[in-house]
């Protein structure tokens, strides 16, 4: 009853999304405001419906029916409770309702919060919205339907992946949905923008809150999965290049690039073109990592389904929706008119630096994710495109990005004034050099590119937190009044020195743990110390413990520094007993400075065990990055300006006859 | 006037130095930074010289691993016509057993022992690398049956 009650929220919701994809269209075409008034209540309708359904398949997972397919296929009585429930989008059928879902909720969210877009446009917006919609909608009613029936109903379910029953893993998806998904709004602003031949700087504004919040989501939900893939993968590595990794990333660095141009369509009417471009780009690849990842051309842990049928499903919706844009915008772009001068050294000129930096770093991680799919297809020999190809295309080109950011952020518009960039800069600049060279002097750090990451991390730092200082500081007068004005700093700017430093973090994070990892692989018998980066290691040996679904053999480690007690460890060999599959648990020690990360692997001769010791320097520091990285995007969010400073409303009757 | 265009032509400078650029990493990356994937056979009918990086793939022979100390393992990889020897150090894969599909990562030495460098055994216990599969089915060592599909 609940899984039929579902099933028919989707059609309906399917149905209203048809109604919401093509009259308020028609309206907007026809100045018909009955038509075009169909749009906002028709959003929220759908988010309902969408939301019902989620519901009862939430619901079903949570009781257990197993007279469901998609509940018998992946869960389980014996999982807990919160693996039940994220277990609805641990699968195909469930992620895509999740999908579905949060594009409703973004939907709904313009229709609602939306108040200041002018009635047309906004209408337009929520019908492209909703042909998206259309799409996903039909996708999962004919080929995926997460509701169907299974007779005769199996008394238990199969189970979950045991390497998803994961805190971090229930958190991810949605996250990265959030994000991936959120970036449909801006594609639907730019089609919608497109259509009235009318992109300028208010359409900018309207589009930063929207860009900001997927921005923040993905950045987080990136985040999120690569410190799951850090502490349950079991081999200490945050970031592999896999291509369903690079799936994600790709619409990270687009979308990030399209933040910063739609600053300068936003400040200096210019540059339309390609940010509309980016923006379609950017939704353009995130569909293209759903296609990538549900459609089971890759092999990877990611891929839950291959049926050729889904994949070339998608892929035709891939290419209706972002053929369709491109050639609406092959035509319609040229009409659209450029602004003003563009020196090359101003804030703009450095933006457009930023982009043509993030578009080919985009293009080389594209490139290298789809040849091996490419050279496959046309019979070539296998191949794999792993680190060393990204190491070798994708880093040289974050150098001068890195190099060129602080710079950039300080400059005026408009005018070219390298003199003041240098007033604002110089101390940071220093200190870098300084803190760089005491580096290689107080530890054994090698010169090379290690020195640069350090050195390309403290700059973006430093130079983030020189510009606020020295802007506070120039202007004068006594440390109360040097407070005052630094407070008094809008949101945004504070906003983009949070993102950009977090920037650095991760980078010196980053540079850290791959050039300052300790490695020890080695077998140990209960007793036996070992010692590794000044710790000093004992293996205490191994017992058996038992979980809510799971049993395992967990190897407890000592560790001590100089005599002194540090903590104590423990790695998990888990079986999971329905899934009738094993996982390995690290035991990891966190502190601000380094992670002592312990493997328990298989058993050896005479009673000793296979160990993997890992000591990975400032590890913490890549997720603290982007943890403030995604802050960066919450406090530029919550800034004033944005909110009012939407248009007029005198603007608003010329927007309706505008074409 | 001329200064528009002058910065027009500065920006397209920028862009073929940009696209330039990054277009010759990538091709230098191509030709030396992937991995050739191969099975036994490939590596019996024309040997690469040692030191390329390839990814070999194909089942653990049943029978052929033995663990020395301090981590060190020794199988062989076969796709059951040919196998190649593999030395690896390190904590194996959970799903890492006898007759298990498997995907390794490393360089052949001067010995024609596979020096691995990563061991992939995948997450789900039915399922086959794809190219393993084929492999499997060009050597004519396929059993329907031994694999499902990918779930």
């Amino acid at each position: 009853m609940i899984a039929e009650l579902g099933h028919f929220a989707l059609v309906l919701a399917f149905a209203v999304a048809l109604v919401q994809g093509t009259l308020p269209l028609l309206g907007a075409a026809r100045r018909d405001a009955t038509l075009v008034a169909v749009a906002p209540p028709a959003a929220l309708v759908q988010l309902l419906l969408i939301s019902i359904a989620f519901g009862a398949l939430t619901h079903l997972y949570v009781v257990s029916d197993f007279s469901v397919a998609n509940v018998a296929a992946n869960s389980h009585q014996s999982k807990p409770l919160v693996y039940r429930i994220s277990g609805v989008w641990g699968n195909h059928e469930g992620s895509l309702l999740l999908w579905v879902w949060i594009l409703a909720l973004f939907g709904a969210a313009v229709a609602a919060f939306g108040r200041n877009l002018p009635v047309l446009f906004k209408s337009r917006v929520l019908a492209i919205q909703a042909l998206i919609g259309v799409g996903f909608l039909a996708f999962m009613l004919f080929t995926s339907n997460p509701f169907e029936r299974l007779d005769p109903a199996p008394l238990e379910g199969r189970g979950l992946n045991p390497i998803l029953q994961d805190p971090g893993l229930a958190m991810h998806p949605p996250m990265l949905y959030l994000g991936y998904v959120g970036f449909s709004t801006t594609f639907s602003f730019a089609i919608a923008g497109l259509l009235e031949g009318r992109i300028d700087p208010s359409w900018a504004r309207w589009l930063r809150p929207w860009t900001l919040a997927a921005w923040t989501a993905l950045t987080l939900g990136i985040a999120l999965g690569s410190w799951w893939a850090y502490y349950e993968l079991g081999w200490g590595g945050f970031w592999f290049w896999d291509p369903v990794e690079n799936a994600s990333f790709m619409p990270w660095l687009a979308g990030t690039a399209l933040l910063h141009s739609a600053i300068v369509v936003e400040k200096r009417d210019t540059l339309k073109s390609w940010t509309i471009l980016l923006a379609i780009l950017t939704f353009a690849l995130s569909l293209l990592g759903t296609f990538l990842v549900r459609s089971g051309v890759l092999t990877s842990v990611h891929a839950f389904a291959s049926d050729p049928a889904r994949g070339v499903f998608i892929l035709a919706l891939l290419v209706v929706a972002v053929g369709g844009a491109l050639a609406l915008y092959a035509w319609r772009a040229p009409s659209l008119q450029g602004g003003g001068m563009f020196a090359p050294v101003s804030r703009e000129g450095a933006l457009l630096l930023n982009n043509l930096l993030l578009a080919s770093a985009t293009a080389t991680v594209l490139l290298g994710t789809l040849y091996p799919l490419a050279l496959d297809v046309v019979g070539g020999p296998k191949i794999s495109v792993g680190p060393p190809y990204f190491n070798a295309t994708f880093v040289p080109l974050m150098i001068p990005l890195f190099l060129a950011l602080p710079i950039g952020a300080v400059l005026a518009w408009k005018r070219a004034d390298l003199v003041g960039a240098v007033q604002r800069l110089w101390l940071a600049a220093v200190l870098t050099v300084a803190l760089s060279v005491g580096l290689v002097l107080v530890s054994d750090l090698e010169l090379g590119l290690s020195l640069i990451g350090y050195g390309l991390g403290l700059w973006l730092i430093l130079g983030s937190l020189a510009d606020p200082l020295s802007r506070a500081a120039l202007a004068g007068g006594g440390f109360g009044r040097f407070w005052r004005r630094l407070v008094g700093l809008p949101r945004a700017s504070w906003a983009m020195v949070l993102a950009h430093a977090g920037l650095g973090v991760l980078v010196i994070g980053v540079t850290a743990t791959s050039t300052g990892q300790s490695e020890r692989i080695l077998t140990m018998k209960p007793g036996e110390t070992a010692e590794i980066a000044g710790y000093e290691v004992r293996f205490e040996g191994v017992r058996e413990v038992r979980g809510p679904n799971w049993i395992a053999r967990r190897g407890t480690f000592t560790v001590s520094r100089d005599g002194n007690f540090v903590t104590e460890l423990a790695s998990d060999k888990r079986f999971f007993v329905v899934e009738q599959r094993p996982t390995t648990e690290a035991g990891i020690h966190t502190t601000l400075l380094r992670d002592l990360y312990f493997v328990l692997g298989e058993p050896a001769r005479d009673g000793a065990w296979t160990v993997r010791l890992y000591h990975n320097p400032l590890v913490v520091w890549i997720w603290g990055g982007a943890v403030l990285m995604a802050l960066g995007g919450l406090l530029s969010l919550s800034d004033r300006r944005l909110r009012v400073g939407a248009p007029r409303p005198a603007r608003v009757p010329a927007a309706m006859s505008a074409g | 006037m001329r200064l528009r265009k002058r910065q027009r032509l500065l920006l397209v400078v920028l862009v073929l130095l940009l696209g330039g650029g990054s277009a010759a990493l990538v091709l230098a990356a191509l030709g030396e930074k992937v991995s050739l994937f191969v099975s036994p056979s490939d590596l019996a009918a024309r040997p690469l010289e040692p030191g390329k990086r390839l990814r070999l793939g194909g089942l653990v022979e049943p029978g052929s691993v033995t663990r020395g100390t301090d981590g060190e393992v020794r199988f062989a990889v076969t796709d059951g016509t040919h196998s190649v020897r593999v030395v690896y150090r390190g904590v194996l894969p959970d799903l890492f057993r006898e007759g298990q599909g498997i995907v390794t990562q490393g360089q052949i030495d001067a010995s024609g022992v596979f020096r691995a460098s990563e061991v992939l055994a995948k997450h789900d216990e039915t399922y086959m690398p794809k190219e393993v599969a084929e492999a499997l089915k060009r050597s004519g060592h396929w059993k329907d049956g031994s694999t499902g599909a990918p779930k």
